[in-house]
């Protein structure tokens, strides 16, 4: 109203106003739609994870990684950087699979916003092999990659039917039991790594029964072992097929090599041998710490878990000794997706990274146990021990174990299987479920999750 | 202010010079420059609202309709995370297997016992703390702010300590029940037990928010109220009942609705206090909450398919809920 009465002067300039702020208001809602849309295309293309030539003419490679999977540590991306002045290497690392898989899966399908080079865990490989192959380039093709270079297990599970190699195998995981020396002695057992071997060769059935035996000695103070979920996992890593036959079929209900195994955690539960915890939970770290447990199916980074949780005074007072049949927990592949910029030069990379000497070394630094047999007579693994260990030879038992691990069918949907059947099924009986109960419980959530 | 509404109001004769006298006579030009500054007015008074609207509804589009949209069209599909264009058309299946799907029954019955014992003692805590809150207290701000200090904390970090002290062997709360001579209590293996830790939890989170919603409701009730109940000889606890509780009629519904949302959409809580890897919500399900069933269909099990027919179910009980809701209040306000 007041404005109204202003000169007409006044009243233009100040009619300009709504302008400006209208052409600002314009302005704004034209760059925050636009800047949205192009956030929806645009993923991840163009920052410098996309992989483009950086100014000085160096071309950079990125590689997408999880965990602490340590190529940066050891020193080896400085090292290639040095034999080839024209790379340049960039890491982008997500801590944990969980997260880092589902983001792989999402930028897979829709082909947009991948690495030049993407790291796959074991536990998915077989689902990427099945579904995304078409998406990777075959490493097998590439200059200086060799099948018999990797342990013919480790090789195969990268590999598609047709013969595609989506990834170089990194580090595996092969079985060995660590076991507390002082708590075997005080339990009437022997401590020497060779007789403790002995007294489960070639059978879990005499692994439960030398448990026996500790608990009778040992009484409540301290388990056999540590989880019932780590002695199912052992049991099933060692057998060849265990939740998919060869032609891809799931046949976890009728194989009888896993209701075996359920039934042997089951009756190690019943007993008391094992802990009522879950693996990584912080209770179980507790235990870890509390010395409340003389044996763990161990995997060499397993030792490295150990070091972490455990008092000061724990060290050197565990062994390694050989478990009753081998298998394979945990390792990792390097792929190299087709839709990447660099592909040529992100695959020479990754057979630099995956070759025996970079692994050895990764080893020594990492403890992640190489799965090119050639690093096994390396000084890094032949000579290598560990502060929980003391002098014990982890590398020469390790060694040993890997080249005995059966080439086991692996499918897609194996984590969902077996986390049922730990974590719906034999973590029941250590509260007081009987197995069956477990059993019914642990298939049920299991068929509801597989069906589609 | 003033400027708006001259402009909005000057261009309704179509002139713009109402501050000239008729006599001297305008120049054509100015004046047909005016009348054009005045259509641009006009037209600005007319859109310029809209515009500055937009951003939200372009983002609610993006965001909020075309996945919802979407989702209802997934969910008639079998479709897997892994292949996400890759739809095969199975009608509505996904729905009518819901009926016989006890875990998705299981889930339900779960957050709504979940609800029920977070939410009522939740409001009535607040109920409570809002009333002390409203005397005269030394450091009052202090208290106010420290009410809500848990809302200012993330689930996450919450959860994690909860779980910490929910532990069956090294939980701080077992341990202090085993001082008074409790057997340790498994929180995280049966139901009840679970249920009411994870209750515990949203309980603290929320009780603080609530407190200062009511708080701001009771400091708005006019004090002659009080006064004239005091004189009638109405004790405090009578003064609370027949005074404070009625004038804050509008607000206890406003938080129950709030409550009852924030109750189906459960999820944090629950997932991170499985002690399992999963999304389970415990060895049997015991606390899994029908968003964290909804997620384990999705994202843990990839069935995008399946997940998106649990997401129209969900929110088909949300509407069943606040229609149920809409009843309640309109009968309340009818009787008041």
């Amino acid at each position: 109203m007041r404005a109204r009465t202003l000169p007409l002067t006044r009243q233009r300039s100040g009619g300009g106003k709504p302008f400006a702020r209208k052409a600002l208001a314009v302005a704004a809602v034209v760059s925050l739609g636009t800047g949205l849309l192009a956030g929806c295309a645009d993923d991840g293309g163009d920052d410098s994870s996309g992989g483009s030539s950086s100014g000085e003419g160096k071309t950079t490679i990125t590689l997408g990684l999880f965990g602490t999977m340590g190529f940066k540590e050891a020193g080896l991306y400085a090292e290639y950087e040095k034999l080839n002045p024209d790379i340049k290497i960039e890491e982008n690392v997500v801590e944990r699979n969980e997260n880092y898989y589902p983001a792989l899966v999402n930028h897979l399908t829709t082909n947009s916003g991948l690495m030049d080079v993407q790291a796959v865990e074991v536990a998915n490989i077989a689902e990427v092999v099945g579904t995304q192959a078409d998406k990777f380039t075959d490493m097998s093709k590439v200059e200086g990659v060799k099948k018999d270079g990797w342990l013919p297990w480790k090789w195969e599970q990268a590999t598609t039917k047709d013969g595609q190699t989506i990834g170089l195998g990194t580090d595996v995981g092969p079985m060995a039991i660590c076991y507390r020396k002082d708590l075997f002695e005080k339990a009437g057992l022997p401590s020497d790594r060779e007789q403790v071997g002995k007294l489960w060769a070639g059978d879990w059935n005499k692994f439960i029964a030398t448990g026996e035996k500790y608990k009778k000695a040992a009484g409540k103070d301290t388990f056999f072992m540590d989880s019932p979920g780590g002695l199912l996992n052992a049991v099933l890593s060692s057998e060849k097929e265990k939740f998919y036959d060869a032609s891809g079929q799931v046949i976890y209900k009728t194989n009888p090599a896993v209701k075996a195994a359920f039934d042997l955690t089951a009756e190690a539960a019943e007993k008391g041998l094992v802990q009522s915890q879950t693996q990584f939970q912080p209770a179980w770290d507790t235990t870890i710490a509390n010395s409340k447990f003389a044996t763990v199916a161990c995997p060499p980074w397993m030792l490295g878990y150990i070091k972490g949780k455990s008092k000061a005074d724990a060290a050197g007072k565990w062994d390694v000794a050989v478990a009753p049949k081998s298998g394979n927990w945990g390792g990792s592949f390097l792929g190299v997706p087709k839709s990447g910029k660099n592909v040529e030069e992100a695959q020479k990379l990754v057979a630099w990274l995956t070759a025996p000497e970079q692994q050895a070394k990764l080893f020594k630094v990492q403890g992640s146990f190489p799965s090119a047999p050639a690093a096994y007579s390396s000084p890094e693994v032949t000579g290598a021990t560990n502060e929980m260990t003391g002098d014990a030879p982890i590398g020469e038992i390790f060694s040993e174990a890997a080249k005995q691990i059966p080439v086991q069918v692996i499918g897609p949907k194996d984590q969902i299987i077996q986390q049922g059947l730990t974590d719906n099924g034999v973590i029941l009986v250590t509260k007081g479920k009987s197995a069956k109960e477990a059993w019914e419980t642990a298939t049920k959530t299991i068929d509801n999750n597989l069906d589609q | 202010m003033a400027t708006r509404s001259d402009i909005a109001a000057s261009p309704v004769k179509g002139g713009a010079a109402p501050g000239r006298t008729p006599g001297s006579r305008p120049v054509d030009k100015d004046d047909r420059r005016r009348t054009k500054l005045s259509r641009r007015w006009q037209r600005d008074a007319r859109w310029s609202p809209y515009a500055f609207v937009a951003p939200f509804f372009l983002l609610f589009a993006a965001f909020g309709l075309f996945p919802l949209i979407y989702t209802g069209w997934a969910s008639l599909h079998q479709v897997e995370l892994t292949a996400p264009t890759d739809m095969t058309w199975v009608g509505l299946k996904n729905y009518t297997r819901i009926f016989d799907d006890d875990f998705f029954w299981n889930a339900a019955r779960n957050t709504l016992t979940i609800g029920v014992i977070s939410t009522v003692p939740q409001l009535m805590i607040a109920m409570g703390i809002a009333h002390i809150l409203n005397y005269k207290l030394r450091a009052s701000t202090f208290w106010r702010v420290a009410m809500l200090a848990p809302y200012a904390t993330s689930i996450a970090a919450a959860t994690l300590v909860f779980v910490l002290l929910f532990g069956r062997d090294y939980g701080m709360i077992n341990w202090a029940l085993g001082a008074v001579g409790v057997d340790p209590i498994g929180w995280q293996d049966d139901k009840w037990p679970g249920q009411i830790a994870v209750s515990t939890i949203i309980i603290w989170r929320w009780t603080g928010y609530n407190a200062l919603i009511y708080l701001a409701a009771m400091q708005a009730i006019p004090q002659d109220l009080y006064e004239s109940a005091a004189l009638d000889g109405a004790s405090r606890w009578r003064q609370f009942l027949h005074v404070t509780l009625p004038s804050l009629r509008p607000t206890i519904l406003f938080t129950v609705v709030v409550s009852t949302i924030g109750a189906s959409q459960v999820f944090g809580e629950p997932l991170l206090f499985d002690p399992n890897k999963g999304a389970s919500g415990g060895a049997e399900h015991q606390f899994q909450t029908l968003g964290l069933y909804l997620y384990e269909q999705g994202w843990v099990n990839q069935h995008l398919g399946r997940a998106s027919a649990i997401a129209w179910a969900m929110f088909a009980i949300l509407i069943v809920i606040g229609i149920i809701n809409q009843l309640i209040s309109r009968r309340l306000r009818a009787s008041s």
